[in-house]
């Protein structure tokens, strides 16, 4: 049982990356007042993008280059039409969640010729994981070895940085100057005006910091959790990590909270032992069906507002121009 | 030329100089692969139009995209932004399905207006409940729609592997319907006045789709239902000013565009598959955001623009049988690109094309 | 030859084809306060905008200590050593007075050692200039007198020898209007130079050295303030003499039409916004309830018009009973009998991007005589629309126009001419004459009168003392939420008003 615990524990860890590399870039954006619902499409041209250049290079790191110089690209199209432009900004974002459907695939198709699939990546240009030391020393020493050794040991290198974006996205945000101006970028753009600081320079840096971490998030999926790239691969994580961060208050240590447990529900999902459990009491497929649409209902309810209502940033959305 | 044709001409110049830019891009995209985009061009244009087969499917997907176009607009109207079409045409095409299944015995003239009122129910409550929970609690219905997508996929992946699959079938998919309850093909309606063409999945569905625009084209403009969805949509203020409850627009408006989506299922499983098959419904959803878009969510607007992407659908088939380094995917992109053009960065040219529009006005005046 | 803090020269701004300045000039003396007045609308703001660089001017120059310069940011205007206090203040609400007052002047990747230092700094200006407050509170907590400290104290902090303030008493009682003039003097004393931008001709007379008038956007007269007075003034803002008095004869009363009682009202955030507010409307009266903009007037017009749900308390209209368990909306206070002219034309009034004629229907749009069974009857509502556009002279009178093409005051006519033209036992007018050039303030005036002599009732509300004290019969004037006292029109004096504004009793005063 303890074991089980410490595998879906484990599980949970790793499936929860792309959301918190994806959910730490969304809070950027929309904490400087610009939504973001394109992070799906970050996620899956930073994947495709990883997964092809560490094809090409054999090198994970310029994979993760790539995603984020991908991830950058869309960010500032973004930047562009909702920022420069002043567009419609859930109608940019849809824009480039598709474009990024199809991009890929058509590309994927062209290079690789396999149906929307790249090649595998061998080990060499994967991320590995990593054996933090004293793990095989610690590995019998009961819960804390135990948890040494399955939980904090053994992911490869984008699990720590993940883990590491979130107390660095906190301090950039509230305890930064970058991060004041930030926040009253997207609580109240004229106030900012006023202070002569440029609303608009701030949106950008924003979508700089938003489309490396959105880009990252893909770079995980193709070259750290699977060794390649398929078609619809990010299947709607950018926006359950979207989800997590409302969920989260635009907070850093909150959204990541919210990203863990989307990432349990789904950890249990690919636990055979828990439908086990459940075996003779309820259909196993409906069971199964059930754990997998439980993140996306769970999503549903708590945005009602059933657990504590989320206050957006007051100038979400809203492009800043000063001459009517 | 009055105030009112210079503006229709103005909008008319702006939408198709961002669709010539969404194309250029993309053709620029099919050069990168190192292919030829004006023989691509011509591939497209003559698996669109060439021959009677290609214009049958052209027409058959515009049936689609005339729903899906139909069900953003309407949204559209009521300021929201609507992009569960996926799901909802989705769950009404299952309860079009259900309703051929289950009464397969009587007639058409019968089970067609049954599977129409199923499918505004079933599509209907799909895109009641996010409907409720925007006018109710505030969530963002971007939100919602989306995760009401995946849903639905979950629901129908269960029920047509687990449920509605006859036993010794392995495809997840229902059983096929009675011949009774399908839809005429387009070849069989013209075989009744005696003329010949060719077998597409191009059935009646398309005249019901026309009804469709017609109807919600008075709808909107020519009904105070209408009139008070389009104030909702506007100025939500004015609109509790005059009396009109928010609440309850939203959430009709959400029934309408779910209903609309859901004869989507109309068209693919009683008029063509005759089956409930697993994601019939893929991408025409997303679809429908860039039809409205492009065609100002105007009736007449969404039912050229879902003509143009029947004709990219189809072409894009064509292309990507003829060349074999290009995915049928190629269209997602150009949507896209569509969507970022006529959408987003709509007003990019405009400024440029007012003043060239007054320019002419001025010298022909 | 003193120094001169500001030359303006042949400053032009356009907005599309409005003209808000038109070769405007001005100059300003080190260390005066300088009064800029005029109408809403008259270019005031514009030009101290363009000063602050917040617009850019299409032509004209600047100079600021007499060196010519040229502002492109609010940046720009800052290193002149230039402040601004804005009508509507430029502060984020959720951070704290401190953060607000470094946010733009930090040095260093941390905040930290930034908010040390000027909490040092803010501090000693604190002291100096004697604007406490609290520097670690939120700023929506704070009352709006101590915002605006807090908008004087960021000017103050970026070294600000010159400081513009527009309207700055908009939202203040006339104590603590008096107060903040107070403050503008000893800022003078120590050599700082005010510009003090204002349509209210008192405050001009009471605290400023120097007066410019500016008219539809051109500088009509610069004045010393000791060489002139209020009625040479008010001359030049609207270009004749005006009447400060509408004319009309006494009201005679009758039969109640609205009844308002124990009213309360408490918004999302939980703050009691109305508080037991109990009143009478009667057929043949207009009462007008004065205050400063934010005391609850628009709540209680919000809800006494059905736009709010009625939380406690009752209404009584034209013998309709409404509680707290009635469900009324704003549908069903117009078939009670009830019409309402809202505060704000742009946000509630109008539909601005449908046309005339769709925005006459607004409210009105089941009304039988404008449907058919399933279908609207479009020649029904052209044909109403044409007839309304004319009895209130609404140009251009064509009904398939977009609203937004029409002028404030022909937008505002429209809504009054929706409103009036049923004919309703009781009219509920806010703000009606706010943004409307003085040929449309007339003729609505008229009409508003007009229908009181028709035995309608009219409840009033503005925040325009001029308006309720010449068109009211009977005043009530509103603080925090209550209705402090009730005057009839004809005894009223601007002063005992004025106390009743600032929540003083007029016996314990």
């Amino acid at each position: 049982m303890w074991n089980d615990i410490l595998l879906i524990l484990d599980g949970t860890l790793r499936i929860s990356v792309p959301f918190l590399l994806a959910a730490m870039g969304g809070i950027f954006a929309e904490r400087s007042g610009v939504i973001d619902f394109g992070l799906e499409g970050k996620m899956l041209g930073g994947a495709f993008v990883a997964a092809a250049v560490a094809h090409w290079t054999q090198s994970a790191w310029l994979g993760l280059l790539g995603s984020i110089g991908i991830g950058i690209i869309f960010s500032m199209m973004h930047g562009f039409a909702s920022v420069t432009k002043q567009g419609n900004q859930v109608v940019s974002c849809v824009a480039i969640n598709i474009f990024a459907m199809g991009l890929t695939v058509v590309l994927a198709n062209a290079w690789f010729g396999m149906g929307g699939k790249t090649p595998q990546l061998p080990k060499e240009a994967r991320f590995l994981s990593i054996e933090l030391p004293f793990a095989e020393a610690m590995r019998d020493i009961p819960v804390i070895g135990e948890i040494y050794y399955e939980l904090i040991s053994g992911h490869n290198i984008l699990v720590y940085i993940a883990f590491l974006a979130v107390p660095i996205t906190a301090w950039v945000v509230f305890k930064s100057s970058f991060g004041l101006h930030l926040r009253a970028t997207g609580e109240n753009p004229l106030a900012v005006d006023t202070t002569g600081i440029s609303v608009n320079k701030t949106r950008y840096q924003a979508l700089l910091f938003n489309g490396i971490l959105g880009g990252m998030s893909g770079a995980y999926l193709s070259t750290a959790h699977l060794g390649f790239f398929v078609k619809d691969m990010s299947a709607g994580k950018g926006y359950l990590a979207l989800a997590a961060m409302i969920v989260g208050k635009w907070r850093p240590y909150s959204a990541m909270f919210a990203c863990l447990l989307f990432s349990a529900l789904f950890a249990i999902k690919d636990k055979p032992e828990i439908s086990e459990m459940l075996k003779g009491l309820v259909p196993l497929n409906l069971i199964e069906s059930f754990l997998e649409m439980s993140p996306y209902i769970l999503t549903v309810v708590i945005l009602a507002g059933f657990v504590g209502r989320a206050v957006a940033p007051k100038a979400i959305g809203q492009p800043f121009s000063k001459e009517k | 030329m009055s105030e009112r044709q210079v503006n229709d001409l103005v909008v008319t110049l702006v939408t198709v100089t961002n669709l010539l830019v969404a194309f250029f891009i993309s053709g620029l995209v099919v050069w990168a692969l190192g292919e030829d985009p004006w023989f691509a061009l011509e591939t497209m244009l003559y698996g669109a139009f060439g021959y009677d087969e290609g214009l049958g499917y052209t027409l058959y997907y515009t049936t689609n995209f005339i729903f899906t176009g139909l069900a953003f607009a309407i949204g559209f109207h009521c300021g929201l932004f609507n992009i569960g079409a996926e799901g909802q045409a989705y769950i009404g095409g299952l309860a079009v399905g259900l309703i051929c299944l289950w009464l397969e015995d009587w007639s058409l003239l019968i089970v067609f207006p049954l599977a129409v009122l199923a499918s505004i129910i079933f599509g209907g409550i799909w895109g009641a409940i996010p409907g409720y929970l925007k006018a109710r609690h505030g969530s963002h219905e971007v939100v919602t729609t989306i995760m009401f997508n995946f849903i639905a996929s979950v629901i129908m992946v269960y029920l047509l592997s687990h449920i509605l699959r006859p036993p010794q079938e392995m495809s997840p998919e229902s059983r096929d319907f009675a011949e009774k309850v399908w839809v005429p093909q387009m070849h069989e309606i013209f075989d009744w006045f005696g003329l010949e063409i060719t077998q597409t999945p191009l059935n009646g569905t398309f005249f019901f789709a026309l009804i469709c625009l017609y109807l919600v084209w008075r709808f909107v403009w020519h009904t105070r239902w209408g009139y008070e969805l389009r104030t909702v949509g506007t100025n939500e203020s004015a609109a509790v000013y005059a009396g009109i409850n928010v609440s309850k627009n939203i959430i009709i408006a959400m029934i309408i565009c779910g209903g609309l989506s859901g004869f989507v299922g109309i068209n693919e499983i009683m008029g063509s598959s005759h089956r409930i098959m697993l994601n019939f419904q893929a991408g025409i959803g997303f679809t429908g955001i860039a039809v409205s878009l492009i065609g100002r969510n105007h009736p007449l607007g969404v039912l050229l623009a879902a003509l143009l992407f029947g004709i990219l659908y189809q072409g894009g088939a064509e292309l990507s049988f003829e060349v074999q380094t290009i995915d049928r995917h190629m269209v997602v992109l150009i949507q896209g690109l569509v969507i970022l053009f006529a959408g987003a960065l709509e007003n990019l040219f405009r400024p440029q094309i007012e003043q060239f529009v007054k320019l002419v006005v001025l010298r022909t005046t | 030859m003193p120094n001169l803090a500001i030359q303006l020269t042949d400053i032009n701004k356009n907005f599309g084809s409005v003209c808000a300045n038109k070769n405007v000039s001005l100059t300003v003396e080190s260390g005066t306060i300088h009064g800029i007045v005029g109408e809403n609308g008259a270019g005031k703001s514009t030009l101290m905008c363009v000063l602050y660089g917040f617009y850019h001017a299409d032509s004209g120059s600047i100079a600021v200590q007499e060196k010519p310069i040229v502002i492109r940011s609010a940046h720009d205007a800052i290193q002149a050593g230039i402040g601004m206090v804005h009508q509507h203040f430029m502060l984020v609400d959720t951070f704290t007075v401190l953060e607000n007052v470094v946010l733009g002047t930090e040095s260093g990747i941390s905040l930290k050692e930034s908010l040390r230092a000027s909490a040092e700094e803010l501090k000693r200006l604190e002291q100096e200039y004697h604007l406490e407050v609290d520097i670690n509170a939120t700023i929506n907590t704070l009352p709006v007198g101590l915002q605006q400290r807090v908008e004087i104290l960021k000017a103050l902090y970026r070294g600000a020898e010159i400081l513009i303030l527009d309207e700055p008493t908009g939202v203040l009682t006339p104590q603590e209007a008096d107060h903040l003039f107070r403050i503008l003097d000893e800022l003078r004393e120590q050599g700082k130079t005010v510009i003090l931008i204002t349509h209210k001709l008192r405050e001009i007379m009471a605290i400023t050295d120097y007066v410019s008038v500016m008219r539809q956007g051109e500088m009509v007269a610069n004045r010393k303030t000791s060489e002139t007075n209020r009625e040479e003034l008010a001359e030049l803002m609207v270009g004749r003499k005006v009447l400060l008095r509408v004319d009309k004869a006494p009201a005679k009363p009758g039969r109640t039409v609205l009844s308002v009682e124990h009213l309360d009202f408490k918004d999302k955030s939980g703050v009691n916004r109305v508080k037991d507010v109990s009143f009478e409307v009667h057929a043949g009266e207009i009462v007008g309830i004065a205050g400063v903009s934010g005391n609850g007037q628009s709540e209680l017009l919000d809800t006494i018009t059905g736009i709010n749900p009625l939380q406690s308390g009752k209404i009584k209209i034209n013998d309709q009973t409404i509680t707290s368990d009635s469900s009324v909306d704003a549908a069903a206070m117009r078939r009670f009998g009830m019409a309402h002219v809202p505060e704000d034309r742009q946000r509630m009034g109008l539909v601005t991007s449908f046309a005339a004629s769709e925005n006459i229907i607004l409210g009105y749009h089941k009304d039988p005589s404008y449907n058919g069974l399933i279908e609207m009857n479009n020649d029904a509502i052209y044909k109403s629309c044409s007839e309304q556009m004319e009895h209130f002279d609404v140009r251009p009178g064509n009904p398939y126009l977009r609203v937004s093409l029409f002028s404030g005051g022909n937008q505002q006519k429209m809504v009054v001419a929706r409103e009036m033209e049923r004919n309703p036992e009781l009219l509920v007018v806010g703000q009606p004459t706010r943004g409307v050039d003085i040929g449309a303030i007339e003729f609505i005036h008229r009409q508003i009168i007009a229908m009181r002599d028709a035995d309608k009732a009219v409840l009033l509300v503005s925040v325009e003392l001029d308006e309720i004290m010449s068109l009211s019969d009977r005043i009530l004037v509103m603080f925090d939420g209550q209705i402090m006292g009730e005057v009839m029109a004809k005894d009223a004096n601007e002063s005992e008003i004025g106390l009743l504004m600032a929540g003083v009793h007029t016996e314990a005063a």
